[in-house]
């Protein structure tokens, strides 16, 4: 009976502290909080719905095989813009990834914290990713005026959506290499490795599950990025595959952007079924970085 | 003779290894020269002066804080990896000097190995981190899965691991980790061997068995232990340096140095410091 007093008579202060937390103005604050991320999701399922409703009669074969078309919107599909979307993503991918990484490497574990150099490095890859989005494409556009290529092609767009997504490959992978712990760096320069082996042997691979994740998330935001595209002209109306780094292509945002701006409803369809397409293949590569992330995290 | 009367053998010269005490003055492989290290202005140790016997285990001990860890680090250079660190005097090894100008600091790692505190295995297979040091210096190696297996008889781990060489590294206990980290450090065939308080992240009978090993190897190596146990020092070493901290004049900026360094018997039997009776009594650290 004495313990049990005892015991009770100690813990009870500490009940009334809790308790005293959930005062009136901290449930105010967490219904607030309840209400604007049930407003998020409400009009996000409005959203997602009404293009569904909109879309779903137009979520056919054809919007896969066939070209747009002025005159007959009813067969008309995004066969031109999801080729160009993946072929375009593709190339961004070949310039921003072994950019982004080794300039991350060479931040996070070569440079010392008073080289100059770096430091400048630094602080403008922080500026880059305040820049707006269609800065990036005037820049490509000025680049491939400047060079004498053509600006509506692969390349130059590639090139614009890789400059987008450089500093959140950047960041991302230098926050890859710092979660890897030291004690891995110290034991293979230990072993007489060179700085440039446990990069590539030790530090790199181990955070490759944190690279690819930052990687596929920075891609598909490129996916869905229309803004730096239509800065480059002459993108809307394209009636075939594109088939190089210098052939002419549309994208999928481009596409669903001139659609959308149609006046026949057919268009209108065709905006939203081709708005499911973009949305299932951006969650579907999200899901891939989730999946990385998790199968990395617990196999840890 | 087969092979269990060696390892008999063997094991007896190890054990009587205790009683063959070693000569007054050791046959120095690595000599540290009035050895000051600093971090930015703050200077850690000041003038140590010690050899690094060949063939010895030398331990170093000391309260806390005192720069144990920063004297080991310097020996094969891995404070250069700490940005703001300087070092002052020499440090030779046979005879040369391994901060000299055309010295490259991986030569002296891959000669002067090192294992460290928390046991830091790579995230590959057992067969794979033994591997890594030689593949990545270069070895001229015949038969890598060998060379793999003798480091790790050489660790004692391998009748603990021969079955599964292709799991991973993590999948091992901290002890057996912590000789992972040892059969990774021999199979580059180092001459020296700098530990850093490598059993105290471990239980006694993990702590006993990397005892045992560092006895063995001390046939074919030259082993430098940092530890803060000191009847682990008075169990493994041939000679013992205590090292303590006083606060420099001026600032309150603790400077390490080197009270008393000398055979393992002589500083736990009857050493010269009242420092070192102290310390070694248990009387303050
Ligand atoms: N990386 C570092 N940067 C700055 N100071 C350090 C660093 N490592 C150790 N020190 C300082 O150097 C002194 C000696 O530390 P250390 O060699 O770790 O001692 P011990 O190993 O004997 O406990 C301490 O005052 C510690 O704060
Ligand atoms: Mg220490």
């Amino acid at each position: 009976m004495a313990t049990t007093t005892a015991e009770s008579a100690s813990t009870a202060p500490l009940q009334a502290a809790a308790h005293g937390d959930r005062d009136s103005r901290s449930l105010v604050f967490l219904g607030l909080l309840w209400g604007s991320l049930a407003f998020g999701i409400f009009a996000l399922g409005v959203l997602l719905v009404n293009t569904f409703i909109e879309g779903s009669g137009r979520l056919d074969l054809m919007l896969f095989v066939n070209y747009t078309s002025q005159l007959f919107p009813g067969k008309a599909g995004a066969r031109a813009a999801i080729l160009g979307s993946l072929m375009v993503i593709v190339v961004t991918a070949l310039l921003a990834v072994p950019l982004g990484v080794a300039a991350a490497s060479y931040l996070e574990e070569f440079a010392s914290r008073e080289n100059r150099f770096a430091r400048f490095v630094e602080l403008n890859v922080q500026n880059l990713a305040a820049v707006p989005a269609i800065i990036y494409g005037m820049l490509a556009a000025g680049l491939a005026v400047t060079v004498g290529l053509p600006r509506n092609t692969v390349l130059v767009g590639a090139i614009a959506l890789a400059l987008l997504i450089l500093p959140v490959i950047i960041v991302s992978t230098r926050e890859a290499l710092r979660a890897v712990p030291r004690e891995i760096r110290q034991g293979s320069l230990a072993l007489g490795a060179t700085p440039m082996q446990t990069l590539t042997r030790q530090t790199l691979p181990a955070a490759i599950p944190g690279i690819a994740t930052g990687t596929i998330l920075a891609l598909s935001r490129a996916m869905g990025e229309a803004a730096p595209l239509l800065l480059l002209g002459g993108l809307v109306f394209v009636t075939y595959d594109p088939n190089g780094l210098l052939s002419g292509f549309t994208t999928m945002p481009i596409q669903i952007f001139d659609w959308a701006g149609r006046s026949q409803i057919a268009f209108r369809e065709l905006a939203a079924a081709a708005s499911m397409v973009l949305l299932v293949l951006v969650l579907a590569m999200n899901a891939v970085a989730i999946i990385i992330r998790n199968k990395f995290t617990t196999s840890r | 003779m087969d092979s269990a009367t060696i390892s008999m053998r063997q094991m007896e010269t190890v054990d009587s290894g205790r009683t063959i005490s070693p000569t007054e003055t050791p046959r120095a492989v690595l000599t540290c020269d009035d050895v000051s290290i600093y971090y930015g202005s703050f200077r850690a140790v000041n003038e140590v002066s010690m050899d690094i016997g060949l063939h010895e285990i030398t331990a170093l001990i000391g309260p806390s804080g005192c720069g144990k860890s920063t004297v080991l680090r310097s020996l094969n250079r891995m404070n250069d990896l700490i940005p703001g660190t300087k070092v002052t005097g020499t440090i030779s090894y046979h005879g040369i000097d391994i901060y000299g100008k055309d010295v490259d600091p991986i030569e002296v790692r891959r000669r002067i190995g090192m294992v460290f505190q928390k046991p830091n295995p790579f995230p590959k297979s057992i067969y794979d981190n033994v591997a890594y040091g030689p593949r990545v210096t270069g070895m001229k190696v015949d038969s890598m899965d060998d060379l793999v297996e003798k480091a790790l008889r050489g660790a004692a781990l391998w009748g603990e691991v021969k079955d599964k060489l292709k799991q991973s590294a993590y999948g091992l206990s901290g002890g057996q980790q912590q000789r992972l980290c040892i059969a990774r450090t021999i199979a580059v065939q180092p001459e020296i061997i700098l530990m850093d308080e490598p059993c105290s992240a471990l239980d006694p009978i993990a702590t006993a068995r990397i005892e045992d090993l560092m006895l063995e190897l001390k046939e074919k190596y030259t082993i430098v232990i940092v530890t803060h146990n000191m009847q682990q020092a008075a169990r493994v070493a041939d000679r013992t340096a205590f090292f303590t901290a006083e606060a420099a004049e001026g600032n309150g900026d603790r400077t390490g140095h080197l009270v008393e360094f000398d055979l393992t018997t002589k500083i736990f039997s009857n050493p010269s410091d009242s420092r070192t009776e102290d310390y070694i009594s248990g009387r303050f650290g």
